[in-house]
């Protein structure tokens, strides 16, 4: 009897797993449907689900006006630039905060993440005004350092978890088998925290490549990422949804096919190492 | 060489002092054990030598030179740590070549080095497995390997058997020793178990509450403790300490035999109890007596082939001749 009880509580789980999971990617199933629509049948009302006449039209007008190579070849520079530098400066941060720790350190990491509760929007002015004083403006260099400071407090945050996990004897080991503090972080730390970074590099590529406000706003031309190659199609002069669903599509392909066959390390980074 | 002076170090955490000023010198390939209870700072002591901590205060010479503000990288020593503290990402081979790799010693020597550590420690056959398959015993070698290769100035070990189980720890006790007489180097062992004291030092370093209270060899450590302590604390079972009437009559605070010392019989001694737990180990019986009017029970010593029984009346006979005799302080009178 108990054993029934289960299987159909398992059976109800399950369904409602799926019914939250469908809704949440519900959205982006649309975007890739009307991706393939005609523009017409992209606005029906009631809306077509399957039965449409599948089209490559989108693809390929939106191909010809813009060049799409050249928005993901930003996006990549941007996303895996910022990450790196990053995670670079965040691991000797976490590290220290780890293993020797001070009174202040969490006061620290709480201060460093209290700077992701401020909207973007508040620190806008001044940045641009820096931005057109160091000719940072619509350059990949800017957005990379920018994508980096704001993703830097989660970057360490989840650095530091993971570090902590690591035991201080086997540093303190390495210390005494003669391993200054740079070889200490590099052959005994890094390849111990590996899982950790991973899930790290991922979490935050993800955040640079989505991240719309800083690319939107400090790109013209020359730098701007496939956050604004999917902008530059939501125009004034009227919507066209298929267009736009298939510059979408697009866009977000290259890293849901990345989080795909990393679902495990992202798992790991957005629980902050909770999972193994 | 690896002569260790300690010139009234101290350490504090914070406001709490662990360590009061203290000295002491342990000499060029001396087996030097410092023992003590939980929370006694024999730990921290270690961590001052090898640099992990830092003094609050004094000197620390290593073969003459201050090493005091020296880091641990540099100064010469190489520790074994209770959780072996191997690197779980590298293989043994790659363990035990660390430290040369560090030195920047070249790929010859260091599979010289390796082969020649593997071979003495039966490590031969693991050289290319990762820690995580190998037994706690293996895995100790691997961090007794890291350590021998570099050839140090002193081997600084923090309980190391302590995670072995009883059998394991024997034996590693006696590879322990055996290494230190084939090397010939100073070594440095804290560990809580007077058993491992007793058997493996040269000098015991008694320590409690981060004091020195004694320093000597064990047998003088055995014979004449220099207070109530360490008069407990070494030897096992522990000594009978007697304080009362029975210690007043003999001109002491406090008086202590031990278990070997006071011969059991049916009638006849000077004292007399009631057999409580009777531990046979086979060689020999432990009992302990209840009822004696001394005070606390008697631990008592006898030959295995002695038979009482639980609740049997018994007659004690101290040797007088060896006698341990304390002040009201605690400290040793004769």
């Amino acid at each position: 009897m108990a054993r029934a009880v289960t299987t159909r509580r398992k059976t109800i789980n399950t369904a409602l797993a799926w019914a939250i999971g469908l809704l949440i990617f519900f959205p982006i199933l649309w975007t890739i449907l009307t991706s393939f629509k005609t523009e017409g049948q992209a606005i029906a009302d009631p809306p077509i689900f399957f039965f449409f006449d599948w089209t490559l039209e989108n693809y390929a007008i939106v191909q010809e006006r813009s060049n799409y190579m050249r928005f993901l070849w930003n996006s990549v520079i941007i996303a895996i630039g910022s990450t790196l530098l990053g995670v670079a400066i965040a691991i000797p941060a976490a590290w220290s905060m780890a293993f020797v720790p001070s009174k202040r350190t969490k006061d620290i990491l709480l201060w460093m993440l209290s700077t992701k509760m401020l909207p973007a929007v508040g620190v806008l002015y001044p940045i641009y005004l820096i931005f057109i004083e160091l000719g940072l403006l619509d350059s990949r260099a800017g957005l990379v350092i920018v994508l980096m400071l704001i993703n830097l407090p989660i970057i360490v945050w989840m650095l530091y978890t993971y570090f902590k996990e690591i035991p201080g004897e086997i540093l303190e080991a390495a210390r005494m088998d003669g391993a200054s503090l740079r070889s200490e972080i590099l052959y005994v730390l890094t390849p111990m925290a590996i899982p950790g970074i991973a899930s790290t590099v991922l979490l935050n590529v993800i955040l640079a490549w989505n991240e719309a406000f800083w690319t939107l706003n400090l790109t013209a031309v020359n730098a701007a990422p496939l956050t604004a190659f999917i902008a530059s199609y939501s125009s004034p002069e009227g919507l066209f949804y298929a267009k736009l669903s298939a510059a979408s599509t697009m866009a977000i392909a290259p890293i849901l096919i990345l989080g795909w066959f990393s679902q495990k390390q992202l798992v790991r980074g957005l629980t902050f190492g909770a999972v193994k | 060489m690896g002569r260790i002076v300690l010139e009234q170090v101290s350490k504090s955490f914070g406001d709490t002092e662990v360590i009061p000023p203290l000295d002491l010198a342990i000499e060029d390939g001396e087996f030097a054990v410092f023992v003590g209870p939980s929370g006694c700072g024999k730990s921290t002591l270690l961590r001052l030598i090898a640099g992990l901590e830092d003094t609050s205060g004094g000197r620390i010479l290593i073969d003459g030179e201050d090493a005091t503000a020296v880091p641990p990288a540099k100064r010469g020593l190489a520790m074994v740590f209770q959780s072996y503290a191997l690197y779980p990402h590298m293989t043994v081979r790659k363990n035990i070549a660390f430290p040369m790799r560090m030195a920047g010693i070249d790929r010859a020597e260091q599979d010289r080095r390796i082969e020649k550590a593997a071979a003495a420690l039966n490590l031969t056959d693991y050289l290319h497995r990762r820690p995580g398959q190998l037994s706690g015993g293996q895995r100790q070698r691997v961090a007794i390997g890291r350590a021998i290769v570099r050839e140090p100035a002193a081997f600084l070990f923090d309980e190391p058997l302590s995670n072995l189980d009883a059998a394991l720890r024997v034996g590693m006790r006696l590879e322990i020793s055996e290494l230190h007489k084939r090397l010939d180097t100073t070594m440095i062992y804290v560990t809580h178990d007077q058993v491992e004291a007793m058997t493996m030092a040269d000098k015991i370093v008694v320590l409690r509450a981060g004091v020195i209270e004694q320093v000597g060899s064990p047998l003088e450590l055995y014979k004449t403790p220099r207070n109530t302590f360490v008069a407990g604390f070494i030897g096992s079972p522990k000594m009978n300490l007697i304080e009362g009437p029975e210690a007043q009559r003999h001109g002491a605070h406090t008086i202590g035999i031990r278990p070997e010392h006071i011969a059991v019989s049916a009638e006849g001694g000077p004292w007399s109890g009631v057999v409580g737990v009777s531990e046979h180990l086979g060689s020999d019986t432990f009992f302990h007596i209840h009822d004696t009017g001394l005070g606390d029970m008697i631990t008592v010593r006898a030959d295995g082939e002695v038979g009482f029984r639980h609740g049997d009346r018994v007659s004690l006979t101290p040797r007088m001749d060896v006698l341990h005799k304390f002040d009201a302080n605690g400290l040793r009178i004769a």
